[in-house]
């Protein structure tokens, strides 16, 4: 048993406070699940005005998805945590998570709707259009829903990006499972060790069903519908890459 | 709005931000070099499911793409012995990163038909000899965007590297504010600056990596 850094104490020690590691689980599933949606909310619509024709609307999609795949997102978290304050916004740490990593993957996700709404044949909207639709109504009812199964697998993969990303909230006391252990292992008894391979078996558990389901879902669309799909996913691939 | 610049644009403070970048930077290149070797190891091995090493592989692979990079930070710099902390801290991003690189250059290779290897053992090459002259060359012209794209990737992981004290960029731009407070009034002013012109110095060099990357996409024949 002795002292070691996986001492049989410190494993109880962490069994014991469960609850730290529970909370902290619950606060890095809950930022996600509002991060990605507001991640999807912001990439469908800058996904739209990228592909909307409209040169200043492209504009103002590009210069969003520019700044904020090419500033790190730990950057960002802090700049919203310490600088916004002094101009009296004041957010609280959950809230910070929640939009500043909805706002930096809703960059990534425009990418993947743009790539997406790329891959389909451009006769589409065309036809759509004749018919009388309007740009809305054509994305809303005619291209967009052909998207869905072509970009899936890139978005699965930003969700497990956005679920590893919560972690830039433990940067700023965040109260998320990476934050919780490492405030638990340098506060109790320096239990590192179980603290941290807990942590990382959590965030495995969390991560690795999306990413095999990413994988295995691309393969099935490659083999179903070899010609057409492989060149949509090719076109799709080529811009998602982060 | 002048004496907030000169608060903290003077001399030492740029030499200050100057050597961030630099060390910023620094870690990137060599992050990514040794990713690329140890990542096209993983990825080759990867490729041969039925051999122990190539489970071990694709085990190494999964666990370091779906664990967060912060994690294996913390793991490296507080729990291993020996070595700077900056020396930890970058081995963490780096095992992290070869894994990511692993899977770009298992496409690459994946994109190859398999008649290259084929030939190549049929004219009496040896599997190394082969990798070496006839399957690499051809995989690394096909990945070089999207390796390019990891160091963009990569220069903004480093940033993580600051919550560990390692003093990059993002760490310099923290302590920069604080020493700043002792000498004066820090305003709202002050910090604004501070955190855009950091984010400027970021955006500079992965903006004009990334324009790279796309002017390479274009010009790829297809």
């Amino acid at each position: 048993m002795g002292s070691g850094p996986f001492a049989l104490f410190r494993w109880q020690k962490l069994f014991s406070d469960y609850r730290v590691f529970a909370e902290g689980l619950g606060v890095t599933l809950v930022v996600a699940v509002l991060a990605l949606l507001l991640a999807l909310l912001i990439g469908v619509a800058l996904g739209m005005l990228s592909s909307s024709g409209v040169k200043p609307l492209q504009a103002i999609a590009r210069v969003y998805v520019e700044f904020f795949q090419n500033t790190p997102l730990v950057i960002q978290v802090f700049f919203v945590y310490n600088a916004l304050p002094t101009v009296g916004i004041m957010l609280d740490v959950f809230s910070i998570g929640v939009l500043v990593i909805g706002l930096y993957h809703g960059a990534y996700v425009a990418e993947v709707v743009r790539a997406g709404i790329q891959s389909i044949p451009k006769g589409q909207t065309e036809a759509s259009r004749s018919q009388g639709f309007t740009y809305i109504q054509t994305m809303r009812y005619v291209i967009l829903p052909q998207t869905i199964q072509i970009i899936l697998p890139p978005l699965t993969n930003q969700a497990v990006n956005l679920i590893k990303n919560t972690s830039a909230m433990a940067v700023v006391a965040g109260g998320d499972l990476m934050y919780r252990a490492d405030s638990w292992a340098s506060n109790g008894f320096l239990s590192y060790g179980p603290a941290y391979i807990v942590t990382g078996v959590l965030y495995f558990l969390l991560c690795f069903p999306l990413a095999s389901f990413a994988r295995k879902y691309e393969e099935k669309l490659k083999s179903r519908d070899l010609v057409q799909t492989t060149a949509e996913l090719a076109v799709v691939e080529e811009v998602v890459e982060c | 709005m002048l004496s907030v610049f000169s608060d903290i644009f003077t001399g030492p403070n740029i030499r200050y931000f100057l050597f961030g970048i630099l060390t910023t930077l620094e870690i990137a290149v060599a992050v990514v070099g040794i990713s690329v070797i140890f990542g096209s190891v993983l990825a080759i091995l990867r490729n041969y499911e039925k051999l122990v090493l190539g489970k071990l592989a694709g085990i190494y692979i999964e666990i370091f793409r779906n664990t967060p990079l912060l994690l294996w930070i913390l793991v490296c710099v507080f729990t291993l012995r020996g070595g700077t902390p900056l020396l930890r801290g970058s081995l963490a991003l780096t095992l992290y990163t070869s894994s990511v690189i692993a899977e770009i250059v298992r496409g690459g290779l994946n994109a190859i038909p398999k008649g290259q290897f084929e030939a190549g053992y049929s004219q009496g090459f040896t599997f190394v000899g082969m990798l070496r002259y006839i399957i690499l060359p051809q995989c690394f012209q096909k990945i070089v965007p999207s390796l390019m794209s990891q160091i963009v990737t990569t220069i903004k992981d480093t940033s993580f590297l600051g919550q560990v004290a390692i003093t990059e960029l993002f760490y310099r731009s923290k302590i920069a504010l604080s020493s700043l407070s002792q000498s004066v009034t820090v305003s709202s002013a002050h910090v604004f600056t501070v955190f855009l012109f950091v984010a400027l110095i970021y955006f500079v060099i992965n903006f004009t990596l990334s324009c790279i990357v796309r002017a390479m996409q274009k010009n790829a024949p297809a």
